[in-house]
This record gives C-alpha cells, structure tokens and sequence, in this order.
C-alpha cells in the first residue's frame, strides 16, 4: 500500500469525528418525559379516564384525532361514541382541552421530547392560555 | 411475441375496427351498457338533486329595508368577534366573512339609472353557499367542498393556499391569509379584543370565508350574525316548504346576486 501512515492518520481522524457525537452524548440520555395530568379538571373527575382508554391514547391519539377532525369537519358528525357507548362532543379545543388545559405539560412535554411539531397549534389554541 | 405479417394486419384490422365502431361493437354485445355507464359519470356535478331533493338547504334571508349602519356595525362585529378575523385595516390583507357594499357595486347588473330607491341603502356581503359552487369545482385538493345540507366547507387543514376558488368566486367572498393571523390578533389583543376561545384562528396561506357558523348549527343555535340582528337576518331550511325563510320568500320580493351565472346563490335579499 502506497502511503500507508498517512492513510492510518486520516482513517483515526475520520473515526474520531464520526463517534464523536456518540461518544460525547452517551450516558446522557433525557429522561422519558411523563405528561402532567394535573389540572382542576381532571382532579374533579371521579374516574380519571380520558375518552379511550390511556393505553389507546398514548399509542394512537395522533390517528385518533386525524379521524376526528374528518368526522366533525367534512361529514359533519360532531358526536363520538366510545367503547364503554359513552357519547362525546368531538372538538380538540372545546373537549380535549378541558380537561387538558395545561398545553405545555402536557402535549408539548413530550411533543418536544419526540421532535415532533404537530401543525395542530398553528390554527387551534389552548383556550386556557393567556398567549395564542 | 413470434407473429407473421398476415396475423399482425388480422389483428391490426380488427383493432382498428373496434376503434371505430367502439360504441357499437359493445351495443352489439350488450346493448344499453354503454348509455348507462355515461349516464351514471354525468350524474352528481354541480349539486342540486332536483328530484330526490335534500332534506335540508340552509339559507340566509337579509331585509335591507330593516338594515341601517349600526346593525351592519354589531352584525360584522358579531361574526368576527365569534370566528377571531383579524381586522388589518389594509384592503390588501383584509380578511373578510361578512362586509358591507353599496347597491351598485352588489347589483352591478341589474343598476338602474332612473331609479335611486335602493343606491346608499347598506348590504351585507358575505359567502352565498350556492348550489352550484364554482369554489368547489376548482379546489385542486378538496379543501372547500359542499356539505349535504348545502353548506360549502373550507376544511384549513387541507387548503394548500393555491386560490383557485378565489378566482372561481363570483362574489369576491374568499379571503387568503398573506400574513400570520395571529401576529394581527395578538396586537388587538394588546388594545382589548377578546378573543372567542371556542373558535381556533386559521394559519398564514389558506383561504378562509364565511361557513355560515357551522360550528353553532351543529350545538343547534342559530349563525351568529341571525343572533345579532333577529329583526333583519333569517336562517332557516329552504328544503322545508312550512320553513320560516319560505314562508318569507313567499311574501317579500327578494334578489340574488348574478343569478345568470348559474351558481344558485343561497343568500336572498329581502326588499
């Protein structure tokens, strides 16, 4: 091989800069961010129960409210029937933020954590807030 | 694929024959499904099932007689107060739901220069959820789409902003969002406007209009801007032949703007 230490010195400098970021963060790791349920309106819920239940909420709320918004928007159904046969009033900023009503600790927490910007909040709003 | 000249003409031949006669090769075969196919793909544009007929049509009745500035004032109010529409106080970036115009300019084509009754009486303008909406037609991503009852819908969340329907409007009912909307709420909202927490703002890039308050219809209240003036606004179902709004169409003279279009606007104007 022609110009062999040469080669060696730039593979360890090109090693090197590649784990870089690896080697830098490891151990660091952010803890996994747990949603804050604690609002008035939850509190003086007898059952705390969101309108599924939390596993179906965690695993599939971004599906969950897609199909939502189609119903109340484009067919004009505005009532959501749960499993339990419960009837629910289908609007993220009248129902979900209700009980919800702490934005920050609770959607943007682990929205953030995630790196995810949902373009939710670029229209509706946490009706609780002081700001748009 | 082996083939020799004589099959590849046969083939050719046949093809070419079908090509022609197309239509009359499938009467031939089955006679009447071709009709019907067509008949079928014709049906369902541009709305109005004049036969089976809608069970509800929802439509506003405005009596400009009963109208005067202080109304249209609380009316326009009313309504951008309930849907959060910044006011930019800029015609370039105005957004509009309902707005006011004079006669001439509403009515250009039916003006009449021997007759002055109707010049300097106030209109409101506002989106006229036609029957037949060219909007709906032109939205490349069916963003805006008309609902069963007859409403036409804006759904934000698909409305990529291309304002096509605000080309196809007739009545210059659309509005597009040049600007964040908010960045305008907000500094009103320094100088004391409320905001309806009930109703989300829309987004820079979309086009936004009138949506005749279908989010009070479906709580089953009456559009806002009927609740600000009870005495000069009606809202009812023009499907129901013992319905308010037809029982006033029966008795009052009412006009339509740019009826000849074909559009069928559902807003009258009660004179």
């Amino acid at each position: 091989m022609y110009d062999t230490g040469k080669v060696i010195i730039g593979l360890a400098i090109f090693a090197c800069i590649f784990l870089f970021p690896f080697l830098y963060n490891h151990g660091t790791a952010a803890p996994q961010p747990k949603p804050s349920l604690d609002t008035p309106a939850i509190k003086a819920l007898a059952e705390k129960k969101c309108v599924e239940d939390t596993h179906f909420m965690i695993t599939t709320h971004m599906q969950f409210l897609n199909d939502w918004r189609d119903q109340a928007l484009r067919e004009g159904n505005r009532w959501y029937v749960n499993r339990e046969g419960k009837k629910v009033w289908i609007s993220l900023q009248n129902t979900c933020m209700k009980c919800h009503s702490n934005k920050k600790e609770f959607c943007d927490k682990c929205h953030n954590y995630a790196g995810v910007d949902p373009y939710c909040w670029d229209c509706h709003y946490d009706p609780n807030g002081s700001k748009l | 694929m082996n083939m020799d000249r004589r099959k590849f003409l046969k083939a050719a031949g046949l093809t070419t024959l079908v090509g022609l006669g197309g239509k009359g090769i499938f009467e031939l075969v089955k006679p009447g499904t071709v009709e019907a196919e067509m008949a079928h793909e014709g049906h369902g544009h541009g709305g109005h099932e004049e036969e089976a007929g809608p069970k509800v049509r929802w439509a506003m009745l405005i009596d400009v007689m009963a109208l005067n500035k202080e109304k249209v004032e609380k009316i326009v109010h009313t309504c951008h107060y309930l849907h959060n529409v910044p006011n930019w106080g800029d015609p370039k970036n105005e957004i509009k739901w309902i707005w006011e115009d004079e006669y001439e300019h509403v009515f250009p084509d039916s003006y009449n220069e021997y007759n002055h009754i109707l010049e300097g009486m106030p209109f409101l303008l506002m989106c006229n959820h036609c029957d037949n909406p060219p909007c709906v037609r032109v939205c490349p991503v069916q963003a805006t789409f008309k609902r069963p009852d007859g409403l036409v819908a804006q759904d934000y969340h698909r409305c990529i902003g291309c304002r096509f329907c605000m080309a196809a409007c007739p009545y210059g009912s659309r509005s597009f969002n040049w600007l964040d909307p908010r960045v305008q709420l907000e500094k009103e909202m320094a100088q004391g406007r409320k905001l309806n927490k009930r109703f989300p703002t829309r987004m820079r890039g979309v086009v936004e209009k009138c949506n005749f308050c279908v989010e009070r219809l479906a709580e089953g209240k009456q559009p806002g801007c009927v609740e600000a003036a009870p005495d000069v606004m009606f809202f009812g179902n023009l499907a129901d032949p013992n319905s308010n709004v037809r029982k006033i169409l029966k008795e009052r003279i009412s006009l339509r703007r740019k009826l000849e279009l074909g559009t069928k606007p559902s807003v009258f104007y009660l004179i």
